[in-house]
């Protein structure tokens, strides 16, 4: 009955826009068009889509990016009591209740900044007489994933624009709207969200990923630029980079290293994701033509060769979306951990069992390549799903090192010793 | 006129959640626009029975904190709690889920739908039945204007997805393949 009462509406509407459809794309296309709503027989899938290249099996056909769940987990309900860290480390609940936490970034008076990526918000975690709490310091921005921080100032990058907020720690509570300073960015959606920081050099690094799982792309895409601090200046400064989420410099040869994502779909093996290291800036690092320093992509790779790019330096595990990363500076942990690297993986979703998911210890041999790489943080993962995924590491000024999880909009406090509160 | 109507009901709904009422009473608002049964009788409105509850949930929240913006919605989403969103989502997905068409669609718009969906792998997310996993939204028999207003939405990046999935998907899909799109999915048997 309730069919009938609705079916010719939709019947009128659906001839409506047929006629409308068949009317606008004749006038548009005079020649060799197809009909109106024909579907041509071998289209490729768009530039952007997650599916590119994905096999015609079973299998694959089951794998699809995650999507965290949009609501923060209340503090009782984060999986602390699952999370393990090496013997004499302890692991605490740092800040809970901030929806989709991502990229941290430090404050000269111990305030902690949360970048976001799919609400519209970044936090403040504000330590004030000895009580810590959460407050939303900018919010209406468009995928503010990266936040940087430098002299008194935040830096705020949305998918296509990289804004600031001057003395931001005198101004907590009624922080003015964010200033931009550069939008000279690519709108693309696939891999444009962005992690930010400032270079031992006092520019601002911003990365341009590829526009898609696998693909050809203009001069403006697959790179990391370098600008100063008020967006003048701006120059490529790294290419051939598919999407990076996470950089720093190492602190002996303030030469920067950076993650990159490895493509979709090749196999459920490789590539493994990428530690690059930065020694020149106009580097090319491959993608997408050759990936993990060894792989000639078989679709676009025909004609180059592995030789003409700079390798990694490390080997990330296949898929595992290694994102933030920072070298340890602090003193707090056993000498071991002294200047190597601690990565956030956020964990793979294009493998029938996933991997990552996970804080790992990168060691450097003593010519900046990787020696060894360790499980740190676990526990996010388990049977083969997640109950958490880390996205950035951050040390705070007494050595210890905070943690984000998109996936319960929480960050965690790695400490070393005895265990104590969070104290800076 | 409709929009009067639209905001008394919100306000309804308002002075609703202040009461301890259950669910069910709770949700007559809802019904008002998106039909009792799950079905939608209104147009460009979509139908809530079957909706997968993890896929809701982003919705509600999403209207709640304004990041996908239709009046109605972001006003009845406001007052609502954490779990006030689960738990008008999970009783949405207990709400029986559209019915197929009784009758075959018209062949040829449902062979260029058939392709374009295959072509665009709309089944990898969604389902080979089109009921959705998680995240992801049933679509099968979901009302066609409002399949095809939101595909339209996607294309042109009015709609803001929780994530870049579907405007990715929409960008070779072309503006007239929608109708067609629309139709198929929505007299999917």
């Amino acid at each position: 009955m309730k069919k009938h009462s609705f079916a010719p509406r939709s019947l009128l509407l659906a001839g409506a826009m047929l006629g409308a459809f068949t009317l606008s794309a004749a006038a548009q296309q005079p020649a060799a068009a197809p009909a109106a709503g024909a579907a041509p027989a071998a289209q490729p899938l768009p530039p952007g889509s997650p599916l590119i290249g994905r096999p015609d099996n079973e299998a694959a056909a089951k794998l699809a990016p995650v999507a965290p769940p949009p609501l923060p987990s209340a503090p009782d309900k984060l999986p602390l009591a699952k999370l393990k860290v090496p013997a004499g480390f302890n692991v605490e609940v740092y800040a809970a209740g901030m929806a989709n936490a991502r990229s941290l970034a430090l404050g000269d008076k111990g305030t902690v900044f949360v970048g976001s990526r799919l609400v519209d918000k970044v936090y403040a975690i504000v330590n004030k007489d000895g009580k810590r709490s959460v407050k939303v310091i900018a919010s209406g921005l468009y995928r503010p994933n990266g936040v940087a921080f430098k002299d008194g100032t935040l830096y705020i990058a949305e998918l296509s624009k990289v804004s600031k907020i001057d003395k931001i720690e005198d101004n907590l509570d009624n922080p003015p709207k964010p200033t931009v300073i550069y939008d000279k960015l690519p709108k693309d959606e696939a891999h444009g969200w962005k992690f930010i920081a400032i270079g031992p050099d006092n520019k601002l690094y911003v990365p341009v990923g590829q526009p898609g799982n696998n693909v050809l792309h203009d001069a403006d895409h697959g790179q990391i630029r370098r600008m100063n601090l008020d967006g003048s200046g701006a120059e490529v400064y790294a290419l051939g980079v598919r999407n990076s989420v996470g950089f720093d410099w190492n602190p002996e040869t303030k030469q920067m290293y950076f993650t990159d994502n490895g493509r979709d779909w090749l196999s459920e093996t490789v590539p493994e994701d990428e530690l690059n290291r930065v020694t020149k800036a106009g580097e090319d690092f491959g993608a997408p033509f050759c990936y993990q320093g060894n792989i000639i992509d078989q679709e676009l790779g025909w004609g180059k060769n592995c030789k003409d790019y700079t390798a990694p330096v490390g080997l990330m595990g296949p898929h595992t979306a290694s994102l933030g990363m920072r070298f340890y500076t602090g003193s707090q942990f056993p000498k071991g951990y002294k200047n190597a690297i601690f990565v956030a993986r956020h964990g793979s979703w294009n493998k029938s069992q996933k991997q990552g998911g996970d804080v790992v210890v990168v060691k450097l041999n003593k010519d900046g390549t990787a020696k060894s790489m360790e499980p740190f943080l676990t526990g996010f993962l388990e049977d083969n799903k997640y109950v958490g995924r880390p996205v950035d590491v951050m040390l705070l000024k007494d050595g210890s090192l905070l943690v984000s999880d998109d996936w319960n909009g929480a960050v965690y406090r790695v400490s070393y010793g005895k265990p104590k509160v969070a104290n800076q | 006129m409709h929009k009067t109507i639209i905001a008394a009901l919100a306000l309804a709904a308002l002075s609703f959640s202040a009461d301890a009422e259950t669910i069910q009473e709770r949700a007559v608002a809802c019904f008002a626009c998106h039909g009792e049964h799950g079905t939608s009788e209104t147009e460009n409105t979509p139908s809530l029975g079957g909706q997968q509850a993890p896929y809701a949930l982003i919705q509600l929240f999403m209207f709640r904190e304004k990041l996908r913006v239709f009046e109605p919605m972001n006003e009845m989403a406001k007052p609502m709690t954490d779990d006030d969103l689960r738990t008008f989502s999970d009783f949405i997905a207990t709400l029986p889920k559209p019915t197929p068409p009784t009758e075959a669609g018209d062949p040829a718009r449902m062979a260029r739908g058939q392709a374009l969906a295959q072509q665009n792998r709309c089944n990898s997310c969604h389902n080979t039945d089109f009921s959705g996993k998680d995240n992801v939204p049933r679509i099968a028999n979901q009302r066609e204007d409002y399949l095809a207003k939101t595909l339209a939405e996607y294309k042109d990046n009015s709609r803001h997805g929780y994530d870049a999935t579907m405007a990715d998907v929409m960008q070779t899909v072309a503006k007239e393949q929608i109708g067609d799109l629309a139709y198929y999915v929505a007299h999917f048997r």
